[in-house]
């Protein structure tokens, strides 16, 4: 019996979708059965960051209405056998979405798959209600910007009456020097503020837009900064205990060889 | 002084006259009683007297009938109506008033927290966050939302916080908000709102007991 997790931040724009693709990804990576839902209706692009768009056929309007079994609107995705996503629909009436109806299609899912990830529209309307109502935990992802924290801690405290197993925190776009020189709001200062388990910290990375560009999530590459903070995320959520990621730029051998000393 | 009627005793007090009503006649007699008393002139005219009325309750018609029966036809005011007891509905709402409301939680961006009495938060009010008390707030942990003590005219009313960064204090009617530009917030502090300058203003928390010495004492909550 699979586990649902929406993925979602109240604000658009900090990485919602790139988060899911990715966390989907790294969990692929690790043999597990992965099924993404698009819950924002009318404004889809998880298919466009996996590189799926050319393969949708049927969308979740589609199965919700009955126009096609559930089985038909999945679509594989082209590197792994154990990803699968359903799509939004980019046209249809996004009336038709209920959240009875989402929380049916995930324990439709469950049974065939060990994690579902919901991607869920900003804002805190209908679209938000329909993509909660099928989770069993929450991921909430912030930036360290002000405005994208104080959306986070609105999303908290919804999320806080809807009954979910456990809520948990991802920071994108982590600049160290602006952080460093007080420009951003620091790692600690936002998990204070929020005051909920921190899942994982992603660097802001070109290679994320890059990877996005082509239709190829960044977690599949083996060593770019953010991938490895994306796998990192899907490993803590298989239950594994990894340190959160050094921030520190690599600066040479011989500071490697003063750590290790311990004269640094 | 004191004379007694079969249902009326009045008191010479230093405060004034006193009228005790009898609780176990019916009200009608009260009132026929008392119409007796004034024709007879026994009470001097244009004093005011304090109504008590022991063991009973009367009800706003039935102060509204003595008033009438006093004020309008013998200008006697009256300056209040005691009662040995008051309605459940009464004792509730003091009750509500005068009791601290624990939260164990944050609240958060766009929550509202609205309660009579004194608040209580183990934990943070984030930005973005409102609490309302009619008394005074206190928060065992970071204030950096709103929070309004006092509503609406406790002015008397304090907030204190273990962390002081609000984006906006209000006691009574009055308001302060943080400078536009970014402040270290202060350690256990509270606000108040000063007497002499009637604005809002923070202090150590040390100073507390000092400026505000009766704010756990009920009396002083105007009841």
């Amino acid at each position: 019996m699979g586990e649902s997790i929406v993925i979602t931040s109240g604000k658009g724009g900090v990485g919602k979708t790139t988060t899911t693709a990715n966390i989907g990804t790294a969990l692929a990576l690790q043999d597990k059965k992965v099924c993404l839902i698009d819950t924002d209706i009318g404004l889809r692009n998880l298919d466009v960051i996996l590189g799926l768009e050319n393969r949708i056929i049927f969308d979740i309007v589609d199965v919700i209405e009955g126009q096609c079994k559930l089985q038909a609107a999945l679509v594989k995705d082209k590197r792994f056998d154990c990803l699968h996503l359903l799509p939004a629909a980019q046209s249809s009436d996004k009336n038709e979405v209920t959240p009875e109806g989402i929380q049916s299609l995930v324990e439709q899912l469950k049974p065939d798959y060990d994690y579902i990830l919901i991607d869920c529209p900003a804002g805190i309307e209908q679209g938000y209600k329909n993509a909660v109502a099928g989770a069993d935990k929450a991921v909430v992802v912030t930036t360290p910007e002000k405005s994208s924290v104080r959306d986070a801690d609105r999303i908290i405290g919804l999320l806080e009456q809807e009954n979910l197993e456990s809520t948990h925190l991802v920071i994108n776009r982590i600049r160290k020097h602006m952080m460093d020189s007080g420009d951003m709001l620091a790692v600690d200062d936002i998990v204070s503020t929020l005051s909920i388990d921190l899942l994982g910290v992603i660097m802001d990375d070109e290679d994320v837009i890059r990877a996005s560009h082509h239709g190829n999530p960044v977690a599949f590459q083996p060593d770019t900064k953010a991938s490895i903070g994306y796998r990192n995320i899907a490993r803590r959520i298989l239950g594994e205990s990894v340190p959160l990621m050094s921030f520190d730029e690599d600066k040479g051998f011989l500071l490697k060889m003063k750590k290790l000393l311990g004269m640094k | 002084m004191t004379e007694t009627n079969l249902y009326l005793t009045m008191k010479g007090t230093t405060e004034g006259i006193i009228v005790y009503l009898d609780d176990q006649c019916s009200f009608d007699q009260l009132l026929e009683e008392l119409h007796k008393q004034l024709e007879s002139d026994a009470i001097h005219q244009r004093t005011s007297i304090k109504v008590h009325t022991q063991n009973r309750l009367l009800d706003t018609w039935q102060q509204d009938e003595i008033r009438h029966l006093l004020n309008d036809q013998h200008s006697i005011g009256i300056k209040s109506f005691e009662s040995n007891v008051i309605s459940k509905e009464e004792a509730r709402s003091w009750y509500d008033h005068l009791t601290l409301k624990p939260y164990v939680k944050t609240i958060r961006s766009g929550q509202e927290l609205h309660e009579n009495g004194d608040i209580f938060i183990i934990g943070d009010v984030n930005p973005g966050a409102t609490v309302t008390a009619s008394g005074s707030v206190f928060v065992l942990g970071q204030l950096r939302g709103i929070v309004h003590a006092g509503f609406p005219d406790g002015a008397n009313e304090v907030v204190a916080a273990s962390y002081m960064n609000p984006s906006q204090i209000r006691i009574a009617d009055q308001l302060s908000r943080a400078p536009d530009y970014e402040v270290e917030g202060s350690q256990r502090e509270f606000a108040f709102i000063n007497q002499e300058t009637s604005q809002i203003e923070l202090d150590d928390l040390h100073n507390l007991q000092k400026i505000r010495p009766n704010l756990t004492d009920i009396s002083e909550r105007g009841l």
